[in-house]
């Protein structure tokens, strides 16, 4: 099945570059693969501090074009299911990368990686911060920083909006239910557990219904 | 709005555990999704940041190197902060860190494995598709609570500008993000928007 799946993600023109045998099995057999969790922790540090305004993208070039610890067809899925799963995307995504090289000690270097070092780095920024709060410069600069980063949240959703084009929900549906979840939250400013809950339960229950044709 | 002054009892900080908690386990789409839950329950409801804290938080984990899921610490941060000090401040960091982290990484973990033996499965894929749409849009909602398109337009307006153009600069090209914040902190510093 899982061969049957990644076949059909890879593409007949792609298809021939890669040993079907290798095809369905786990990743890290024919690929670089990190040394030790160490490794990881430290690959993933480093990572880290070179994403300003998200990682995603650093993750991908490092390590799938870089390191070759990943394929891209493997990076799609990873990334796939960390989108799907509750919790940040890129920590649920280094996460799985570490875990699938050495279990739960791999899950947990790659986690503290990428959060210990930037961590620290972020709570001197804020003591920083704190001190010079009151300068109306650094007030306006922050002000200005917040709306680009509002900016940069809505980009990623346009990129995304993109994606929706091949959901089996159809177009107008997509709109429907997003515009629903949007008045809600963003106009009505419910809970987010009721948009999720009701909304979310009805959009999954038409899908449900609509990959049955 | 000026930071207030708290005095927050054990059953405060687990509150705000509990609250981290069920936030993970509802942020599908990275925890940036939640950001206007935790604006509801931290600043209009509880009254234990201030807005213009909140959107410190954010913009100052958006600045810095990192996964923005950091802007989370930085909420514990400035809640322990306005609480007492540095000592209460890295303990909000490990509530709310830990909060928004435990729950999900456990989950994801488990579920990986599954999800990816059966994501041929009817109901995966449903849950994937349906979830598709709800998921974009609570991006919009937080672009738009975050830039403050509710407040009135007089004043704000190049606020709206700057986030609208940032918004379309990263969607249609793939210029470096440390740009646009740069050229958004300039904008502020000199008090153009």
């Amino acid at each position: 099945m899982a061969g049957r799946w990644r076949r059909r993600l890879r593409g007949p023109s792609s298809l021939p570059t890669r040993l079907p045998l290798h095809v369905t099995t786990s990743s890290a057999t024919d690929h670089p693969r990190p040394r030790s969790p160490a490794d990881l922790f430290l690959s993933f540090t480093v990572l880290a501090l070179q994403g300003f305004g998200g990682v995603v993208a650093i993750v991908q070039h490092e390590l799938v074009e870089r390191k070759r610890w990943l394929t891209r067809e493997e990076f799609l899925e990873d990334w796939a299911v960390a989108q799907v799963m509750p919790g940040p995307n890129v920590v649920n995504l280094s996460m799985m990368i570490g875990g699938r090289y050495f279990g739960w000690r791999g899950a947990v270097a790659a986690l503290a990686g990428m959060l210990t070092v930037p961590l620290a780095v972020l709570l001197v920024i804020a003591l920083l911060y704190a001190n010079v709060a009151t300068h109306p410069g650094v007030a306006g600069a922050l002000r200005g920083m917040g709306a680009v980063a509002a900016g940069l949240i809505g980009g990623a959703g346009l990129k995304l909006a993109g994606t929706l084009g091949g959901n089996p929900l159809g177009r107008p549906l997509c709109i429907a239910l997003g515009a629903a979840a949007f008045a809600a939250v963003a106009l009505l400013r419910l809970p987010l557990v009721a948009a999720l809950a009701g909304l979310g339960a009805v959009a999954c229950a038409l899908a449900w219904r609509r990959l049955a044709r | 709005m000026n930071a207030p002054q708290l005095a927050l009892q054990w059953s405060d900080w687990l509150h705000l555990f509990g609250h981290y908690l069920v936030l993970s386990l509802l942020s599908v789409g990275g925890a940036i999704t939640t950001a206007p839950e935790m604006h509801r329950y931290l600043v209009d409801e509880q009254r234990w940041l201030a807005d213009s804290q909140f959107n410190a938080s954010i913009a100052l984990a958006q600045a810095a190197p990192g996964p923005n899921i950091l802007f989370v610490a930085l909420m514990g941060w400035n809640i322990g902060m306005n609480a007492g000090g540095i000592g209460a401040a890295l303990f909000g960091v490990a509530v709310t860190l830990t909060g928004i982290l435990l729950p999900s990484t456990l989950l994801t973990y488990t579920a990986a494995s599954w999800g990816h033996r059966n994501r041929e499965l009817r109901a995966v894929r449903a849950f994937k598709a349906g979830m598709a749409p709800i998921v974009v849009a609570l991006m919009f909602s937080t672009a738009w609570i975050l830039a403050g398109a509710d407040l009135p337009a007089a004043g704000h307006w190049p606020l709206w500008l700057l986030a609208a153009a940032a918004a379309l600069i990263v969607w249609r090209t793939r210029i470096h993000l440390l740009w646009l914040l740069g050229g958004g902190a300039l904008l502020g510093w000199f008090g153009l928007v």
